[in-house]
């Protein structure tokens, strides 16, 4: 076991490597300039160049990509161009905000989800069934934005119930989690947040439970005259890999944070930050949260696969 | 649980809802929802566009020159005297501007203001071998030193400017370049990080505090030199938020009392929820800049019959009324506006406008933005556009792109896209130079200048120097004057749109009167209970 963590965590340097140079590429492939948010609409030609020469941004692109790369590797992320901000602050302050959101989108999404799913697989073709994999299309299918608007319409401008947009009345730094004037602020971007990933999660489940149970072992527990429910949790407990590969996704996907969902609710997690830098250029603050980003994804699925093996062995051995 | 309970519970849940709001703006708190994605920087002349210089520059800070924000008249604003008491050109040299400057304004960190203070913002700015250099700042303030040479103390409370040409105009630039405190700066050592912390000018309001990309709260400044204007206010507070629908829920659900820029459909909602929306037209303009260099838009006739293809009272239902047509380089409040020759809608002038120009259908590619500062609604405004003018014989293409590219192509001049016949990047036409001048002066060819498709012609050329050489106000105006009418007989732009510069605010906040700028005062502003 102590090889496998050891081999996978070794995996992840490459893909880290090759997904710092398909950012930092990718970003200088779009059309645009890093140096916008300093620079005014009109700024000359010989402007550009002092400016360009002050950040660093003057030397050829593979070696603005080593010296950052040099950079990283000692922890050191850079300093934002629009901010002025270290990135690395930028970048954990951010995801700290996303995670907030996170702690609780992820238990109400993977419970509901599951639940629903489990409900609906084990009784494939009857009403319950329906109407789950209704609600499930309905909430994949919803865009989260608009669906972060009608909520915002309803609940904080016809109602005035909860509060429409930011992170607390005083913003991120003093914001507490069990205090209910802060925490207010959290209902209407969880909900928007877990629908996609109920609705994804219900599909999945109900999609893994309905085939284990056309599998022959459960024909096989039932002939040995197990319970229902008996069958069921054996059911379950097979099916459960399979989800919880989806439910690692959308872990991810969650902590990652919605550019979309943060953007409507002005929240400063790190899918705003990231929306941010790319309209701005912000060349090391993108860099800096798309490596982060794509090392807490690599994280996951490596979580992910573990307890997968944990639950089921047969994935060890293979 | 019963209904009875229910009905409790949510009353009791609105009820400390309503409450946390309400605190959030008692006490006079003026909380205003930006439409910057971020908040914008404080060490100086600030990003963000104007809108950063609206909310943070000219409230932490003040420049020598500022502008009459009083929005009294039916005239667009003007210069005042700022941080100088007054300037005049050196009788001796055309080229050397004396500024008086203001005595007895303290920082906010309170030392003194002096002339040695300005000499060190102009190595802030714009010396590169200066310990307080500062590159960003040098970005943001580049582009109002077009003729500056120089600066230098006569003595404590004078200084001179030099210019690389005789410049008239030289004030206005003045205006834009925010001074911040020297003593400050060297006490957190020239940090530029820290100083944004903990940021000191001579400003209307002192900043207290922020959370990075989320909120920032400044208060009156009890000693501004300018008695008239220490703000009316408890707290001042800037939220940054981007998304239109956003800034509208947080006005009507109490959590700002003010919001820049609503959506245009959104204003009828506004005011049935008692909002006051207040429009006044300002000096900004939403028109496309021409290729002189290359394809149809060199023939003055295809200038002229884009001109009149266009039916702008259209565009303004488009937008629910929340425009100016716009037939010249500026508004008709401006003071050089003049007579110019307006192109009304006329699809027939332009269709044989464009059959004697020998080019219909007459194809051209408009390279256009998909949102931005100052672009009001870019994409449906662009369609209307492009079907307006294909209904008169042009072949619009538009290239869409998002707002940061469109601006790499107007700095990279029409040499960089030979292929684009036209940008639109609407512009500030707050001092003459950047309404007029720059759209049309050889010396302002990009990617030196913000002459993007290289118009010139000799004539304004001659004009243009007169302006810069005119240090009589009122002989200078009369060229302004003829050089906007001018700018009109060539057709040097497609005239669209003047922004009426909407906001909406809580019936709570008042006071507040609209001038005819980018900027605006907010000291007189008081937030009743």
């Amino acid at each position: 076991m102590g090889g496998y963590i050891l081999r996978r965590m070794l995996y992840a340097i490459p893909i880290a490597f090759g997904v710092s140079v398909v950012c930092f590429s990718l970003v200088y492939l779009a059309p645009g300039d890093p140096l916008q948010t300093v620079l005014p609409p009109d700024a000359t030609a010989e402007t550009i160049e002092i400016v360009k020469r002050a950040y660093g941004f003057d030397k050829p692109l593979p070696v603005q990509f080593l010296i950052w790369l040099g950079r990283v590797l000692t922890g050191d992320f850079g300093m934002s161009i629009a901010t002025k901000r270290p990135v690395f602050l930028e970048v954990t302050g951010a995801l700290a905000n996303t995670g907030t959101l996170a702690l609780f989108a992820v238990p109400i999404a993977f419970s509901i989800g599951y639940a629903m799913g489990a409900l609906a697989g084990s009784f494939p073709g009857r009403w319950i069934d329906r109407v789950v994999t209704g609600t499930a299309v309905f909430g994949v299918s919803l865009p989260n934005y608009w669906l972060g608007i009608v909520l915002v319409i309803v609940f904080a401008v016809e109602w005035m119930v909860l509060p429409a947009t930011g992170m607390g009345p005083s913003g991120s730094d003093e914001f507490r989690i069990l205090r209910w004037s802060d925490a207010k602020f959290l209902v209407l971007p969880v909900v928007t947040l877990s629908m996609i990933p109920i609705g994804i999660l219900s599909r999945t489940t109900r999609a893994a439970v309905a085939e284990v149970r056309n599998q022959d072992f459960v024909q096989t527990l039932r002939a040995k005259g197990l319970s229902e429910w008996a069958v069921t949790r054996h059911v379950l407990k097979n099916s459960l890999p399979q989800v919880m590969a989806v439910m690692g996704l959308q872990f991810g996907y969650l902590l990652g944070g919605s550019i979309l969902v943060e953007t409507v609710f002005t929240w400063p997690g790190s899918g705003f930050l990231l929306s941010k830098a790319i309209i701005n250029r912000d060349v090391p603050v993108l860099q800096g949260t798309i490596l982060t980003l794509s090392m807490v994804f690599v994280a996951t699925n490596l979580i992910v696969d573990l307890l997968q093996s944990l639950v089921d062995p047969r994935i060890r051995r293979g | 649980m019963t209904y009875r309970v229910w009905g409790r519970a949510a009353l009791a849940f609105g009820a400390a809802a309503m409450l946390g709001t309400a605190s959030a703006t008692a006490g006079g708190t003026l909380v205003i929802g930006m439409t910057a994605g971020d908040l914008p920087v404080t060490t100086g002349n600030p990003d963000q566009g104007f809108e950063g210089y609206r909310f943070v520059g000219y409230n932490l800070y003040d420049s020598l020159v500022l502008w009459d924000l009083s929005g009294a008249g039916d005239k667009a604003a003007e210069i005042r005297p700022g941080l100088a008491t007054g300037w005049q050109i050196d009788e001796a040299d055309n080229k050397r501007w004396i500024f008086t400057l203001r005595q007895g304004v303290k920082w906010h960190d309170g030392c003194p203001f002096t002339a040695d203070d300005v000499i060190w913002n102009f190595g802030y700015t714009s010396d590169e071998k200066a310990p307080q250099f500062n590159p960003a700042q040098f970005g943001q303030a580049r582009a109002y030193f077009g003729t500056y040479a120089g600066v230098e103390k006569i003595d404590d409370y004078r200084v001179a400017f030099t210019t690389k040409v005789p410049d008239a105009l030289f004030p206005y630039m003045m205006s834009y370049v925010l001074m911040v405190s020297p003593c400050r700066a060297k006490e957190v050592k020239y940090d530029w990080t820290a100083y944004a912390a903990k940021p000191s000018g001579t400003g209307p309001y002192k900043f207290d505090k922020a959370v990075a990309h989320q909120r920032m709260e400044f208060v009156p400044n009890a000693d501004y030199w300018d008695k008239a204007r220490v703000p009316q206010h408890d707290r001042l507070v800037l939220v940054p938020m981007p998304e239109a629908s956003t800034r509208t829920a947080a006005l009507l659900s109490g959590l700002v009392n003010w919001i820049e820029a609503p959506s245009p459909d959104a204003i009828e909602r506004l005011k049935s929820s008692g909002m006051k929306v207040v429009t006044r037209v300002y000096p900004h303009n939403w028109s496309y800049q021409l290729n002189f260099v290359k394809g149809p838009f060199t023939d003055k006739r295809v200038r002229q019959a884009a001109n009149y293809a266009l039916n702008r009272e259209d565009i303004k239902d488009l937008l629910n009324g929340l425009m100016l047509e716009e037939y010249a380089t500026v508004p008709p409040s401006t003071a050089y506006y003049g007579k110019p020759l307006l192109y009304k809608y006329d699809p027939d002038k332009a269709r044989s406008l464009l059959k004697e120009a020998g080019c219909l259908p007459c194809k051209v590619t408009f390279a256009i933005s998909t949102s931005g500062s100052g672009q009001m609604q870019p994409l449906p405004m662009n369609e209307l556009v492009k079907s307006q003018m294909d209904a008169a014989g042009f072949e619009v293409k538009l290239d869409a792109m998002d707002w940061n590219a469109l601006l790499q192509v107007g700095r990279g001049g029409v040499d960089a896209s030979p292929d684009i016949h036209a940008i639109n990047i609407s512009r500030a036409s707050q001092d003459p130079f950047n309404a007029l001048i720059r759209h049309v002066w050889t010396g302002a060819w990009a990617p030196k200048g913000a002459n993007w498709g290289h118009h010139g012609n000799p004539a304004m050329d001659k004009l243009i120097d007169g302006i810069l050489g005119e240090f009589d106000s009122a002989k200078r105006l009369a060229l302004l004057t003829r050089l906007h009418e001018m700018m009109n007989e060539e057709a040097a732009l497609i005239f669209v749109a003047h922004d009426l510069n909407p906001r909406a605010m809580s019936p709570k906040v008042q006071g507040f009167v609209q001038a005819q700028s980018w900027f605006q005062d907010l000291t007189p502003v008081k937030v009743v209970p």
